[in-house]
């Protein structure tokens, strides 16, 4: 057999990589479904194109509005604002932590009785569900504009993430080391310091670093409705069409959140 | 574990040795220091006034959300598709500039360690530690109110983290079935083809789900800087304080993340 000739049959038994979806009449559908939709919705963005095209020339002064960064001019402003995010951040998760445990607890279906799993599983949904931003609205109504609304907000969000993932882990402990444990005699709350703890330890100090993390983010935008943080400061310049401020803001906010990162995760290495 | 010696030369066994358990203690207690610090200066910042009042404050709000009003929510369907539709469409955007970004990232695929891989580990930090309010905030400067701003905020928020998830994913991979492809004498993007893409589909399918559940939660607070959506009505609710309508939003607002999260779990739990 010469290597020149094309062998159709060959072609045809050739290997290929195993698509996604391995029935072929719902891969199709999916993809024939997708494509329907892509159309529908694209057509209903209503683009007003005379004002995009503005915007092209408005988007020009505006990023250069931002150039250079201010940093000068409301030096204090951007300081109180950094400085209420970071108190903000720092309280709404340690209260956060604190509240999730007993959560968490509640929330394993092998720590828990049924009653107490569903109701705090109940609060996990409901804490994840709402943006933080809604959350905070309410606050705001409640509690008055100031950083103690953002904090509650956090605080609150971070009791749906922390006590759903421990719960998570909680469940997926070596049921034979807390058995040992049980075997001894010992009380629910030994049980929990001794079989339980040390098994969720490194993923609980993982999440906490992770959750520091992601509160410092969320209180960059709680500002927008009143919830006090760096938000507000941008808010502010944004309202008074002071860019240059805003883009020293966006600045800080970046520096900030990749310095978290690195931090989140080395401890995150360090424990795992 | 440490082992010391009692004073009768019996050996002790300890946990940590004295000076760690003080280096523990003293962890704690700066810990803790410090979130009180943090915490008295954001009681400074708040009229504790308005929070003894929150019980009072928040029963009113009750009151006046309930009831709901039903009737309120045949004018919210068009918003609510629209925010499907920014989700999405965001998503889809997102998946489009995101992929490529995370061959370019990770560090058996890039075409260059020294030159592109550090630009575009910046472009995705970037573009994750900005809030899609935020970037909704800047796009409604530029382009105008309406739905645009709100799919490009979405996508540009969504670019760092389906890129991270996914580079990630790319430099996990199983490299034997790359030196295989390799030896072959398959081309750079034949290997791409058949040994690294279908190693990482399953975990893409998975990231662009699971993204597109958090754009739909995040899609619906966008409207609150008029990038479109339900939010939109939910920032009118709120500014002629007509908490049943407010109530009537946030009912819908459950249930539509309700059903993507319900749909992402299913797509992820079939996929993995």
């Amino acid at each position: 057999m010469s290597a020149t000739t094309f062998d159709a049959a060959a072609a045809a038994r050739a290997w290929r990589p195993p698509p996604l979806i391995a029935t072929p009449w719902l891969r199709y559908a999916v993809y024939l479904g997708a494509l329907a939709y892509a159309l529908l919705a694209v057509s209903t963005i209503e683009v007003n194109w005379t004002r995009a095209a503005e915007g092209v020339e408005r988007a020009g002064r505006f990023l250069g509005g931002f150039f250079p960064p201010d940093f000068i001019t409301k030096r204090s402003d951007i300081l109180e604002g950094l400085l209420e995010s970071l108190t903000m951040t720092v309280v709404a998760t340690g209260l956060g932590i604190l509240l999730s445990i007993p959560v968490a607890l509640g929330a394993a279906r092998n720590l828990a009785p049924l009653p107490v799993y569903l109701f705090c599983r109940g609060i996990i949904a409901i804490s994840r569900t709402f943006q933080e931003i809604i959350i905070a609205i309410v606050f705001v109504a409640m509690l008055g504009f100031g950083p103690l609304a953002g904090t509650l907000t956090l605080a609150f969000a971070t009791i749906g993430f922390m006590a759903k993932l421990i719960a998570e882990d909680i469940e997926d402990i070596q049921a034979s080391q807390a058995e040992a444990v049980r075997a001894t005699g010992s009380s629910w709350f030994q049980l929990l310091a001794w079989g339980v703890l040390p098994q969720v330890r490194p993923r609980l100090i993982g999440l906490s670093a992770y959750r520091l993390d992601i509160n410092f983010r969320e209180s960059a935008v709680l500002g927008l409705v009143g919830a006090g943080g760096i938000g507000d400061t941008l808010n502010t310049s944004f309202d008074r069409y002071e860019f240059d401020t805003a883009a020293a803001v966006l600045i800080v906010i970046i520096v900030i959140v990749l310095a978290c990162e690195y931090a989140s995760g080395f401890i995150r290495r360090k424990v795992q | 574990m440490a082992l010391l010696t009692r004073a009768d030369g019996t050996p002790d066994w300890r946990r940590r040795t004295p000076k760690a358990d003080l280096l523990v203690w003293a962890g704690w207690l700066g810990a803790v220091a410090l979130t009180v610090a943090c915490f008295q200066f954001i009681s400074d910042r708040t009229i504790w006034a308005f929070v003894w009042d929150a019980p009072t404050q928040g029963a009113d709000l009750v009151a006046r959300m309930f009831p709901p009003r039903w009737s309120y929510a045949s004018q919210l369907w068009k918003p609510l598709l629209d925010t499907i539709n920014i989700a999405t469409i965001g998503t889809a955007l997102a998946i489009l500039i995101g992929v490529p970004l995370a061959f370019l990232a990770a560090h058996n695929t890039t075409p260059s360690r020294l030159l592109v891989r550090p630009v575009v580990l910046f472009v995705i930090v970037a573009s994750r530690s900005i809030n899609s309010l935020i970037w909704a905030l800047i796009l409604v400067i530029i382009l105008g109110p309406g739905m645009l701003a709100g799919i490009l905020a979405i996508a540009l928020r969504s670019i760092g983290f389906i890129a991270k998830l996914l580079y990630e994913a790319i430099e996990e991979i199983d490299s034997t079935q790359v030196e295989a492809v390799t030896a072959t004498g398959a081309s750079r993007p034949q290997v791409l083809g058949w040994a690294i893409v279908p190693q990482v589909m399953p975990a893409f399918a998975g990231i662009s789900v699971f993204r597109w559940d958090i754009n739909i939660r995040e899609a619906t607070v966008l409207g609150l800087v008029g990038a479109g959506g339900i939010g939109m009505q939910m920032q009118a609710s709120i500014n002629v304080l007509a908490w049943p309508q407010v109530t009537t939003i946030f009912v819908l607002i459950l249930a539509t993340v309700l059903v993507s999260e319900w749909l992402s779990a299913r797509v992820r739990h079939a996929v993995i």
